[in-house]
């Protein structure tokens, strides 16, 4: 059975100027594999993936056949069952970890309450465990990051801290929302390595959402392309450069390449009916 | 071709022709916004009927303000002849009400042209200027923010005697110093930008930078303050009426009125009640049209 | 080893420095402040239309009497050595004597202050109490019917006159309905029973354990501190949720979510958590306001504090009653924005 299936997913928004609908009725699976889905910003691919933790909020609505968790459809599920769904199953790691830790508490109490929130186990073990995190994403002094502010570590630390955090109550699956976008280019690799290593280790399922094509294709083993709130293109990360929808062909054509290079890069041109052509499944 | 345009799609062009046309233009988008915005239209209309009431208040008020009759004192609510009733001294309330719309705008009109005239010299000069002059005027405008406002305006009047143009005066010069700090943070950034330097490459001279360049720029969220403030200026002269520190009778100042009333308050409570809900309303005016203003002029700061 | 040691000695200071500094640059500004606080009542009091001597002397005292207390009051030296004499005067606790009762006017405010204190902080307290939970849920429930009730209830606190609203409520409350004492701090029948320790009635009663003065002096209390409690519940619930909405929509927020915390662990663990010292800030600004508010309502009800003090002063011309009030007030003032922004410096990690 997959990880999680995706069925007909809507995420839609009513401003004063009409309904916006964000991602238009998608559908993929995932099993204990690397997802990839790309697509420049305002496709939807942030969006996809809190729709799946169910973290959109209102006035935003999320419409789905199914987004089964193992067969459980996580739309039936209380707003209370879904917390524990949140962090012990699935968990997300997001673009800028100077947003997304908590400024005025220490480090070491924002990874400690979440293994707290879903192990009853008393502060000690937590703080064990915690530090084990710690030296698992590579922080070579965790005692003394435990005790610092998140901005007194740098942006690479702060994510492998974020990394830490998240996969801390160990779930099974974790949606990964640009995490590297913010970073230094030179710490970038590190941090997905980390990533990559603890995501295999642990045979989990990982969903990793950017704009980088080629980072995608690198570290993922399948693609799903958005665009306008659809899947237009499903390949494998390695045939990615046979891909064949034009929206693919015009990103692949858009990037330098070192291998090839050329004078002039190709500019997107875009084409009206992209976005009104249904979506691919992206079945595995 | 543009004879077949109406004013409304001329005023809405995406392509302004000349600056006028685009100032007129953004003018007319940001009332469209705030005529959407129904508390804001209602603090307007309230504002325009106070206006109306004290530009014709001879016409409108049934009796003269100031004429006693002691036969005929602390009518209530209802009496014939007397809609709200009548003082102490037999004097009409609803006329005594309508002539004070005319202190109330006078002492507003007059506090929002002193302050926010002041606090804008003196915070773009220190913000343009910078250096010692920086340090020294900001130094000044501390130590009148330090102050606590009312206290500082009776220190004022009773230095200066008691009287309108004095409270006009102490209001004001506790009003100021938010409205120097406001322009001269607005100006910091200003200076900083690039088209200030293209303007001073061009030969400007500082005083045609500050009057024709930043002014301009730091008055919208100077209006929106001001009409903020308004509320509280009208209270605080209100305040000092009723401490007896502002108008002198028998002027019919809103809140000397209450001062008045206030003796009688438990037996003939209409006395102080209406001049209090006449404040009350016209403050609340001000209060949902600075509102309003505020999501219109300053979306940044817009609380929805 | 010992390097070790040395190592984290020398970062514990360097942490603690940049920190001190502030404190002192702080501290040395609010001085600056003070002074100038000082200089401006020293300039109203020399403006005065009244002459000071003459309200000793009085009118009928000869030329010599008059010139004596001329010199007695250094009125011949020159303006800035009657600063410093004044200066002098103020850093010792001496505002000179009331012209009045002919009292030191330290004495006044020192018996006086005590009952402003006593409403000024019961105030705070109600507005704190209702106003921060309002606010909050009115910004995590945005455009609920809360948010709406909790947006009036603003609108009207800033636009009501008190002194009208402390007229309003006398009559209501105390005139029509009679649930709750009249003017004053007690009624006769309860004055000066419990001893005075703090000036403070509702303490001093409850530590003489006299619980019908309490009861008396709650009752006197309840509908003026309610009065300034509702002031400054309308704005510190604004704040509030402006603070929280702004919390409300950061990154940190949701990863809480993801962790799987209740809305209520969100919104009370992480999101208010972040507002703490903001909040602290806006609490010591209300408390400044309402020890000024205080003046118009110390009058309505007849209560013998600070504003009744100085506005009873301002009445009667009697100077030097008016600017102690102003500069004692002044400095409370100025001591509280001292001490939210030393909080801030304390309390806030990133501030250091």
């Amino acid at each position: 059975m997959n990880l999680l299936d995706v069925e007909n997913l809507w995420v839609k928004f009513p401003t004063r100027q009409g309904v916006v609908e964000a991602v238009r009725g998608i559908s993929f699976s995932l099993g204990r594999e690397r997802l990839g889905i790309v697509g420049e910003s305002g496709s939807g691919k942030s969006m996809t993936g809190r729709a799946i933790l169910r973290l959109i909020r209102p006035p935003g609505m999320i419409e789905a056949d199914r987004i089964a968790l193992e067969g459980q459809n996580l739309l039936d599920l209380s707003e209370k069952d879904m917390r524990t769904v949140r962090g012990e199953r699935i968990s997300m790691v997001m673009q800028d970890p100077k947003f997304s830790l908590n400024p005025v508490m220490r480090v070491g109490d924002q990874i400690m309450e979440a293994y707290l929130l879903h192990n009853k186990v008393g502060k000690a073990e937590a703080r064990k465990r915690s530090l084990e995190m710690l030296d698992a994403v590579s922080i070579r002094d965790p005692e003394r990051v435990m005790r610092a502010y998140p901005h007194e570590v740098s942006g690479g630390m702060g994510q492998r801290i974020m990394i830490a955090m998240m996969l801390i109550p160990n779930p099974q699956i974790l949606i990964a929302d640009e995490p590297t976008s913010a970073l230094d280019v030179s710490v970038q690799r590190q941090v997905l390595n980390i990533m990559d290593d603890l995501v295999k280790q642990r045979g989990m399922g990982l969903i990793f959402i950017s704009h980088d094509l080629n980072l995608v294709s690198e570290f993922c083993d399948r693609v799903l392309i958005m665009y306008a709130g659809r899947i237009v293109e499903v390949c494998d990360a390695d045939k990615l450069h046979q891909a064949t929808h034009p929206y693919t062909r015009g990103l692949l054509n858009s990037l330098p390449r070192l291998d090839q290079p050329r004078a002039k890069l190709e500019v997107l041109s875009r084409d009206p009916a992209w976005s009104e052509a249904p979506s691919v499944g992206g079945r595995a | 071709m543009s004879e077949t345009l109406t004013l409304r799609q001329w005023l809405l062009t995406d392509e302004p022709t000349s600056r006028r046309h685009a100032r007129l233009a953004s003018l007319y988008k940001g009332w469209l916004t705030l005529r959407g915005n129904t508390m804001a239209m209602f603090g307007l209309g309230i504002l325009v009927a106070l206006v109306l009431m004290a530009l014709f208040a001879p016409l409108i008020a049934p009796h003269d303000p100031y004429v006693q009759n002691l036969g005929n004192r602390l009518q209530p609510l209802g009496s014939p002849g007397h809609p709200f009733g009548t003082d102490s001294l037999g004097r009409d309330i609803l006329s005594r009400l309508i002539y004070g719309s005319r202190i109330t705008l006078y002492i507003v009109t007059l506090v929002a042209l002193i302050a926010p005239v002041a606090g804008l010299l003196v915070g773009t000069v220190a913000g343009y200027v910078g250096g010692w002059v920086d340090v020294i005027l900001m130094r000044v405008t501390d130590i009148f923010l330090a102050f606590p406002r009312l206290v500082l305006a009776l220190a004022f009047v009773a230095a200066l005697g008691a009287g309108i143009e004095n409270a006009v005066l102490a209001i004001s010069l506790t009003a100021w110093p938010p409205y120097a700090r406001m322009a001269r943070a607005e100006t910091l950034t200003i200076r900083a930008s690039d088209y200030i330097s293209a303007v001073r490459l061009q030969g400007a001279s500082p005083v045609r930078i500050i009057t024709r360049h930043i002014w301009p720029l730091c008055i919208s969220s100077l209006i929106v303050r001001v009409t903020l403030d308004m509320a509280g200026i009208i209270l605080a002269a209100a305040g000092l009426g009723f401490l007896g520190l502002g108008a002198q009778p028998p002027s019919p100042e809103w809140g000397a009125m209450i001062s008045e009333g206030r003796r009688f308050i438990l037996d003939h409570w209409w006395v102080a009640t209406m001049p209090g809900l006449a404040i009350f309303t016209v403050s609340l005016a001000f209060n949902l049209l600075g509102d309003g203003l505020r999501d219109v002029l300053d979306p940044k700061e817009g609380s929805q | 080893m010992a390097l070790t040691e040395n190592t984290r000695e020398r970062r514990v200071r360097a942490s603690l420095a940049p920190w001190l500094k502030g404190v002192l640059v702080a501290l040395g500004s609010v001085s600056i402040t003070m002074l100038g606080l000082l200089f401006v009542t020293f300039v109203i009091g020399r403006v005065m239309p009244i002459d000071p001597v003459l309200a000793i002397v009085g009118e009928r005292a000869s030329q010599s009497t008059y010139d004596a207390v001329y010199e007695q009051l250094g009125l011949d030296k020159p303006l800035l050595v009657q600063f410093l004499y004044y200066l002098w005067d103020v850093l010792h606790g001496d505002f000179g004597m009331s012209l009045l009762n002919a009292r030191p006017v330290s004495e006044d405010i020192a018996r006086v202050f005590p009952a402003t204190l006593e409403l000024a902080t019961l105030g705070t307290l109600i507005g704190v109490l209702l106003g921060v939970p309002l606010g909050v849920i009115a910004a995590v429930r945005r455009g609920s019917w809360i948010d709406q009730i909790a947006r009036v209830v603003a609108l009207v606190g800033y636009s009501m006159p008190i002194f009208w609203l402390g007229l309003m409520g006398l009559l209501v409350f105390y005139g029509v309905l009679g649930w709750v004492g009249g003017p004053g701090r007690l009624d006769i029948f309860y004055q000066d029973i419990v001893p005075s320790r703090t000036g403070m009635i509702l303490i001093d009663s409850a530590i003489a354990g006299d619980w019908g003065v309490f009861r008396n002096a709650f009752s006197h209390i309840i509908l003026p501190a309610t009065l300034l409690g509702y002031y400054s519940l309308a704005y510190i619930s604004r704040m509030t949720r402006s603070f929280m909405l702004e919390q409300m929509s950061a990154e940190y927020v949701t990863t809480a979510r993801v962790k799987g915390m209740s809305e209520r662990q969100v919104i009370w663990g992480h999101a208010f958590r972040n507002i703490r010292v903001q909040l602290i800030t806006v609490i010591a600004l209300s408390y400044a306001n309402l020890l000024e508010g205080s003046v118009l309502t110390e009058i309505i009800f007849s209560w013998p504090g600070i504003g009744s003090y100085i506005t009873t002063a301002l009445l009667s011309a009697d100077m030097n009653a008016v600017l102690g009030g102003t500069v004692v007030v002044g400095l409370i003032f100025i001591c509280l924005n001292l001490f939210s922004d030393l909080l801030y410096r304390v309390f806030d990690p990133r501030s250091k």
